[in-house]
């Protein structure tokens, strides 16, 4: 905390990382741009788990989110010499393995002694799938109500979502680095504020403003000018955006702000537009911590880039937690073809109909078949309208099903339509399409009391 | 009076399965009456149609001069399964707002409405 009396203290926590892939330079430029107590790094996206799960599968000491031993690498300084603390999910499906690679990094420049890693466990139900099952727990599908016996011999990962419980006593034992596996990616902003302000389980509030700053910060620059259709055009210095920091207070208050000398914007349009992104009932957003209510959001200009936030409501927990579970679902594979003006997209019309007369004609089934055609038609569908002969038109052919032969099969068919299809075809360089094992998302509820998390720091 | 959903609101999209999710914000806070009263879960389900399978849930954010709508059926499928460009419906925001609205003249006027007299023809006229 950087002021002493309590209630007027402000603790700020950085967002760094809004997803496997962000920006590598953002942690680094987040604890050298000005004062911050904490660094959230969020890497999990809903079939990232599984991913991992198969890189464990090959080398028992994977299974993590690599890119996390550069972005620390990149930070030690700060975390070893001033007091930065860094939470973050990059341990995905194997936690421990996550902590050694940190602490190599940390013996390498010789800041072992300074450097505490907090590992939380317990998320993963993998092991225990048939002892739940069998113990009554269907983990249906939340939105099919099948339950998981259907797709058991295919189940890839399952990991509950986890809180700031673990993250929080990570805190109180001294860590200054906390590596969890599937913890929810606003958990990741509510643990510290809840363990500087000692906010209590049932201080529904405080705790659902913190799960809510959480969700401002943790898509990234989501919520300081990246992807933000308002007044686009005037974002300034994208190029050098600054990534977004909660300055919160014990009372659940707090301001979304960014680094000066930095790019972007915080507004109140680009906070309200990460504030619904994938939202589904506001009044209920659940959380293993809380149930925290949208609609009770209140959000004031602070001054150049603060966008106060107040007012906000939680209610108590449900008594279950989401589980996020990946199995095999078959194959697919997309391919594309660009043919050029004039009449491009009768061309590439053809080109689709007779693709799938080949298709028919080699007895091929599939699940799914889509065609689009980008730059007419591909993301708005119909709502596009008519399109008025544009100067290239991308056919982008998809196959979805069970046998990986005929998937394979697809993918020798789309080269030959440049030669042997509709004329003014180019943009094949790319070669055959990639046939790819699906990995799909199975989510359901289980009961919260059968998964117990574990803490410990090395 | 038409009005044109992109000159009045901003938006943004994202995925849960197979269900889009697009919040609509008013660009004033004076405009969100307009689109409470005239952005209906009827006009945004005739708006969708032959685009996504699934039904269509609204939801009220005064608060945020918001309104967020769930489009089901939205994304083959969604995440991984899906063959579609935008497999996880980052842009079904943009295609939201294409949509017209029709505003009686005196109560588009109160609030300062931008009319769009003529639109380009990729939009979707109520009238269609």
């Amino acid at each position: 905390m950087t002021t002493s009396s309590k209630d007027q203290a402000i603790v700020r926590v950085a967002s760094g990382q809004g997803f496997w892939g962000d920006w590598l330079e953002a942690p680094r430029r987040q604890v050298e741009g000005g004062d911050v107590d904490y660094l959230m790094l969020d890497y999990l996206a809903e079939v990232t788990m599984s991913i991992l799960q198969k890189q464990k599968e090959r080398d028992p000491n994977m299974g993590y989110a690599r890119d996390f031993v550069g972005a620390i690498e990149s930070v030690l300084p700060a975390v070893a010499k001033r007091g930065v603390r860094v939470i973050a999910n990059a341990g995905g499906v194997n936690p421990p393995a996550c902590a050694a690679a940190i602490k190599a990094v940390a013996a390498k420049h010789n800041v072992s002694g300074d450097v505490r890693i907090g590992v939380i466990t317990g998320d993963d139900l993998l092991p225990r799938i048939d002892e739940l099952i069998a113990a009554g727990h269907a983990l249906a599908n939340m939105d099919t109500g099948e339950p998981l016996s259907t797709v058991r011999d295919r189940v890839l990962s399952a990991n509950a979502y986890i809180g700031s419980v673990p993250i929080v006593e990570a805190l109180k034992q001294n860590a200054n680095i906390v590596i969890t596996g599937r913890s929810t990616d606003t958990a990741l902003t509510m643990a510290p504020l809840r363990y500087e302000f000692g906010w209590a389980a049932d201080d529904w509030d405080h705790l659902a403003a913190g799960i809510i700053a959480g969700h401002i910060i943790e898509c990234g620059a989501q919520c300081s000018g990246g992807n933000c259709l308002y007044d686009w055009q005037n974002v300034p210095d994208l190029a050098n955006v600054g990534y977004p920091i909660v300055e919160a207070k014990a009372d659940g208050t707090f301001v979304i702000v960014k680094h000066p000398n930095t790019g972007g914007r915080i507004s109140i349009p680009s906070v309200s537009e990460q504030l619904v992104y994938e939202m589904g009932d506001p009044h209920s957003y659940i959380t293993p911590d809380v149930v925290a209510d949208f609609t009770s959001i209140h959000l004031a200009d602070d001054g150049e880039n603060r966008v106060r936030v107040f007012g906000i409501k939680g209610r108590p927990a449900t008594d279950k937690l989401k589980v996020s579970i990946a199995y095999k679902a078959g194959f697919k594979a997309v391919g594309t073809l660009v043919y050029s003006w004039p009449d491009a997209l009768p061309k590439a019309q053809l080109a689709d109909r007779v693709l799938r007369e080949r298709l028919k004609n080699l007895g091929l089934a599939f699940d799914a078949i889509v065609t689009e055609f980008v730059g007419v038609s591909a993301t708005h569908g119909p709502l596009a309208g008519e399109a008025h002969d544009p100067p290239e038109v991308q056919l982008r052919f998809g196959v979805r099903g069970q046998d990986r032969a005929a998937v394979e099969r697809f993918t020798r068919e789309l080269a030959p339509l440049v030669l042997n299809g509709p004329p003014s075809v180019t943009g094949f360089a790319g070669g055959r399409p990639k046939v790819e094992e699906i990995v799909a998302y199975w989510p359901a509820l289980i009961d919260k009391k059968v998964v117990q998390t574990k803490v410990e720091v090395i | 009076m038409d009005v044109r959903l992109l000159d009045i609101a901003h938006a943004r999209s994202g995925d849960k399965g197979d269900t889009a999710n697009v919040g609509v914000i008013a660009l004033k806070p004076e405009w969100y009456p307009i689109l409470a009263k005239y952005l209906t879960l009827d006009r945004v389900r005739d708006h969708f149609r032959g685009v996504i399978t699934g039904g269509v849930e609204r939801y009220e954010l005064p608060n945020l001069k918001a309104l967020n709508f769930l489009l089901h059926g939205a994304l083959d499928g969604g995440g991984t399964l899906s063959l579609k460009t935008d497999a996880q419906g980052k842009v079904f925001s943009t295609a939201m707002l294409r949509l017209v609205l029709d505003v009686p003249d005196d109560e588009a006027k109160a609030v300062g409405l931008p009319g769009a007299k003529h639109w380009p023809a990729y939009t979707r006229s109520p009238k269609e």
